[in-house]
This record gives C-alpha cells, sequence and structure tokens, in this order.
C-alpha cells in the first residue's frame, strides 16, 4: 500500500506526520518511507538514516556534433522548449531547459545529435530504525523535480507498506509524488492560509481520483473554518494535533514526538487505523 | 525600481505574512504574487481584480481515433509514460511533439492547454498582479515570468519604487523565475533543523543570482539555540540577518482576520516586522 503524505501550504507537517507514522508502525509491518520533496527533502534530519548506495539521477540531453550537423534547423523548430538555438554557423544547447524528450536526437536527418547523461540529482537509499529510507535530492540549479521524483518512486519495494512524503503545492512536482498513491494524507493548518491551500490540494487529488482525508496540525492556532470545511464536503478528518511549545521545540531539534510524547503515539495509532479502514472499504 | 523577491526554501516559513507586511508599509510598490500554485497574498492584501487573463501555458498531444492506425510509435517515443492504449494522460504529457513529429499517419494534434489565470488588481497599498495554476497543470515557472513581466511593465509605466514579491517555496523552476532579475532575495526561515538545512540550499542557489541576500529568523523564540545556530551560519556566509520575529499569537489573529500583521497589532511581532521592512527598502535600494 502506498500513502502519500502531502499538502498544498507548505510548512504544514508533512514530514512531521510522514516520520511519525512511519516510525509508530514499524514493529507492525515492513514499512518504507520515500521523502519525495526532493527540491528540500528534510525526513533524515529526524530519522538519522544510514545510507548504503547512491544513484545519479540523470536527464539525456543532446550533444551535437558540430562536424556533421548541416545547420538544416529541424532540430531548433521541433523543440518545444527552446533548448536549441543556431547561433552563427553552430546549434547550441540550453541544456537547462531541456525535458530530455528525445525528440532532436529522433529528427535529425544528419545523425549529429547524441545523448549525454547529465545529472540532476540523486537517490539515496539506506536504513533508520528498522524502516527503508528511500531519499530523491535535487541537485541546486535544476529546475524540473518531476524526473528526481519518478526515480525515488521507482525504487518503491513490494510489499512494503510505502510513505510518501511529498512536496508542497498543487503543481507537477506534488502531482509526481501523490500520482499513483492509494491514499493521501492532506496536511493542513486552521488559518486562511491553510484552508486556501488545502482547498486547491483537494481539488487536485479528487482530479486525481486519490481517497482522501485531513490531518489538522496546530489544531488550536486560528479558527474553525477549515473543520467546518470539511464538513460541507464531507471529507474525513482523520487527526488532530494541538499546538504545544514542547512540540515545537521537539521538532526544531529535529526530534521525534511519538518517542518522546507517549499521548502522540496513540494518536497515530488512530490516524492508522482511520486510514486502513478507509482504503480496505 | 528594485524588485525585492520573499522567499524560504522550506515552506509555511512566513514568506507570506512578511510580503504582506512590506506592502502594507512601502508607500510606493507593485505587489506580485509568485506562488502561483498555492498563492495566498491574496488574503491579506484583499485584491479587486480589475483585468484578468487566460494563460496558454502549454500544449498537450491529442490522437485523432479516426485516423490512428495502433502502430504503438507514438508510445515507443514517448519518455513521460504519458501514452498508453493509444490514449493521451494529459497529466503526463509535458508537451514535448515528439509523438506529433513521428506519427506516419498524422494523427496527433497538439492542443493548446489553458493552464491558468492571471490578474491585475487595485489593493490599498498599491497595484498587485497575481495568478493562479489550474488544477493539475504544469509550468509554474512559465506563469511566474508572466507576472513578473506585468508587475515590471506597471512599475515603469507608473514609476512605483519597488515591486514586492511573495516567492514560492522549494528551488526549482517557480523559483529560479522568481528569482530572475530580482535585486534583493529576502529569505525567510525559522529555527529548526529543516529550516537551515532548507536555507542552506535556497542561499546557495540564490547566490548564482546577481541579487542582494538578507535574511529574517521568524518564530526565532521557539528555538533559541537553532535561532543562533542560523545566525553562526549567516555571519559564516557573509549575509546579514536583518530581522529576528518573535513567536506571538497575534500574529496568527491578524492572518485570521485577514489583515497584514503590522497593521492589526502594534505587540513585539509586529514591531521586529515593521523594523525589517525598513532595513529591507534601504537595503534594497543601495542593492
Amino acid at each position: 500500500m502506498i500513502v502519500a503524505i502531502a499538502s498544498g501550504k507548505g510548512g504544514t507537517g508533512k514530514t512531521t506526520i510522514a516520520v511519525n507514522l512511519a516510525l509508530s508502525l514499524k514493529d507492525k509491518m515492513q514499512v518504507a518511507l520515500l521523502d519525495c520533496d526532493v527540491e528540500e527533502p528534510n525526513a533524515h534530519l529526524f530519522l538519522l538514516p544510514e545510507f548504503k548506495e547512491k544513484e545519479p539521477v540523470t536527464l539525456p540531453v543532446p550533444a551535437i556534433d558540430q562536424e556533421k550537423c548541416t545547420q538544416c534547423g529541424i532540430c531548433t523548430r521541433a523543440c518545444a522548449y527552446h533548448a536549441l538555438a543556431r547561433v552563427g554557423k553552430r546549434v547550441l544547447v540550453f541544456e537547462e531547459l531541456c525535458h530530455g524528450c528525445g525528440g532532436c536526437g529522433l529528427l535529425c536527418p544528419a545523425g549529429a545529435i547524441t545523448e549525454i547523461h547529465k545529472e540532476i540529482g540523486f537517490v539515496k537509499r539506506g536504513t533508520a530504525r528498522g524502516i527503508e529510507f528511500i531519499q530523491g535530492t535535487m541537485n541546486i540549479g535544476t529546475a524540473l523535480a518531476p524526473p528526481v521524483i519518478r526515480k525515488v518512486k521507482s525504487r518503491i519495494p513490494k510489499d512494503k507498506l510505502t510513505i510518501i512524503d511529498s512536496p508542497p503545492g498543487t503543481s507537477c512536482p506534488m502531482i509526481s509524488a501523490v500520482y499513483g498513491a492509494d491514499y493521501c494524507v492532506l496536511v493542513t493548518e486552521p488559518t486562511p492560509f491553510g484552508l486556501s491551500d488545502l482547498k486547491l490540494a483537494v481539488e487536485v487529488v479528487r482530479e486525481l481520483g486519490i481517497p482522501f482525508g485531513v490531518v489538522i496540525n496546530r489544531a488550536d492556532m486560528g479558527d474553525g473554518e477549515v473543520e467546518k470545511y470539511l464538513q460541507e464536503q464531507s471529507i474525513p478528518l482523520l487527526m488532530k494535533i494541538p499546538f504545544d511549545r514542547r512540540y515545537a521545540a521537539c521538532y526544531a531539534r529535529g526530534g521525534l514526538l511519538v518517542e518522546e510524547f507517549p499521548e502522540l503515539k496513540s494518536s497515530f495509532d488512530t490516524l492508522w487505523k482511520a486510514i486502513e479502514r478507509r482504503v480496505e472499504a | 525600481m528594485k524588485e525585492i523577491v520573499v522567499l524560504s526554501g522550506k515552506g509555511g516559513t512566513g514568506k507570506t505574512t512578511v510580503t504582506a507586511s512590506l506592502a502594507a508599509l512601502a508607500k510606493n510598490a507593485v505587489l506580485a504574487d509568485c506562488d502561483v500554485d498555492a498563492a495566498d497574498l491574496y488574503l491579506l492584501l484583499k485584491p479587486e481584480i480589475k483585468e484578468t487573463f487566460e494563460f496558454w501555458g502549454s500544449q498537450k498531444a491529442k490522437i485523432n481515433e479516426n485516423k490512428c492506425e495502433e502502430c504503438g510509435k507514438c508510445e515507443d517515443v514517448c519518455r513521460f509514460g504519458a501514452i498508453e492504449n493509444f490514449k493521451v494522460n494529459p497529466i503526463f504529457c509535458e508537451g514535448c511533439r515528439v509523438c506529433y513529429n513521428i506519427c506516419p499517419r498524422k494523427a496527433i494534434d497538439m492542443v493548446d492547454t489553458l493552464s491558468g489565470h492571471w490578474y491585475i488588481s487595485d489593493t490599498k497599498y498599491g497595484p498587485m498582479v497575481h495568478a493562479r495554476l489550474g488544477i493539475a497543470e504544469e509550468n509554474s515557472g512559465k506563469l511566474v515570468s508572466v507576472v513578473k513581466k506585468a508587475a515590471r511593465e506597471i512599475a515603469e509605466r507608473g514609476r512605483y519604487e519597488y515591486i514586492i514579491t511573495d516567492g514560492p517555496p522549494g528551488i526549482g523552476c517557480p523559483v529560479i523565475s522568481s528569482l530572475s532579475g530580482a535585486d534583493m532575495a529576502l529569505i525567510v526561515t525559522e529555527p529548526t533543523a529543516a529550516g537551515l538545512h532548507d536555507l542552506e540550499r535556497v542561499l546557495k542557489l540564490a547566490e548564482n543570482f546577481k541579487v542582494a541576500i538578507k535574511v529574517v529568523i521568524n518564530k526565532f523564540d521557539l528555538a533559541q539555540e537553532k535561532s543562533k545556530e542560523i545566525e553562526q551560519y549567516c555571519i559564516s556566509k557573509g549575509i546579514e540577518v536583518i530581522g529576528k520575529i518573535p513567536f506571538d499569537e497575534e500574529i496568527v489573529r491578524a492572518v485570521s482576520k485577514g489583515v497584514p500583521p503590522v497593521e492589526y497589532s502594534s505587540g513585539p511581532a509586529a514591531e521586529a516586522l515593521k523594523n525589517v521592512a525598513v532595513l529591507s527598502f534601504e537595503g534594497v535600494r543601495i542593492a
């Protein structure tokens, strides 16, 4: 089973939920945690995994053999991303614009285009407290997160409960992360920002046809509008975590809530039961 | 005209709260929300939309069933896994046109897609440009560029002194678009392990641009040790921390009321935000 932890708004507690849910289940079943927030991965700061493998994520980008190139212009016209341009008698490649679609190489009549594998990030694998830990990291200066996220997800182990820590937002990185999940937990906070972004995230998961429920973090720091919205929309409220300076301090230093606060351990157990019931239904 | 873009790396550190405070205190600014896939600045600045524009951000392939002979070449060449059983999944189609170019029956059309909308609005603080990316749409970087271009045109035409931009989280394409051409990156962080980690990454990105960089630590008193660590890190990088904002429930109340905190409260956080605004304007004038 794959459970994605997502949110429209950043900083609502996705990583907290993902990490603590994984920890609270690890003695009952085989658990894998995938950090798909490849722009800003954070789950490792809490679980301190021991990494055993590291593999690069590459994007195939064109390399032009200027000797063979006849400057016919087919590739520059075909590139939908304007990653190829004829400058004087040369065709230049702007790698940062390239999506790696391979179209230019297929179409070049002179056979002047080959592909090189440009490194855009890496995937690390290891274990943390008995949890299989898989993390994607996008190189700084790279624009495209989805290829890195797809690579992380290609490593999803069979027969384990997989928890995905998603990037924030509602556009391609978030969609790449949650796509194919059996259930999505949307984490929010009870403020107008939280509500506005929750509504967008709900539209996305509905569009993707993924069953979902909501966790309200810092539940007593705001207003009742999020809960009202959930009731109106018949969206399950899976869990509420109150604001507590002790929790905030624990998070700040990279601590683990379920280990330090027994009352939260039982909340996470209840959260899991709520998810399990809904996936089986 | 000088442009300040507010960034953070990590989401939820307080970018929009800081942006709205700058907006409320700037006398002569155009405001822009470049967090186009989870825009929130409108909740505090209450824009009145004057003009709405369509954003035709991308093309998607569409297979014409009448012409398709099911040879499967399109599926073979598509590297995004967007074609299955002679149908295009628009969520995965990146508009690369390879299938369109390769189809021997010319059975594939590239269809322009309405990927969102953008708006020019009035607020009591000045004109505002903002956007909404369509559900499950891509090309947020391109939409950010559209928003920024419009904001610049308005600023130049109206001889505005500043553009104040609320940026997206992360370090990917919309962040890169937000940074391009800016004079100052004001980076809002929080005193947590994740806040520092993400600050390091966004600083490395920003260093590739010709921008002045300043840092603000939000809710600094929730973890004093971490705040010190962040300050030390910034000093080691030669980057100035221009403000430390205390945790203050007045901020949550201001946001719930839909008001920039500096207008709602005169508490310690609001005072710190005012100071950040003053130092940001001073800093960007000489940037």
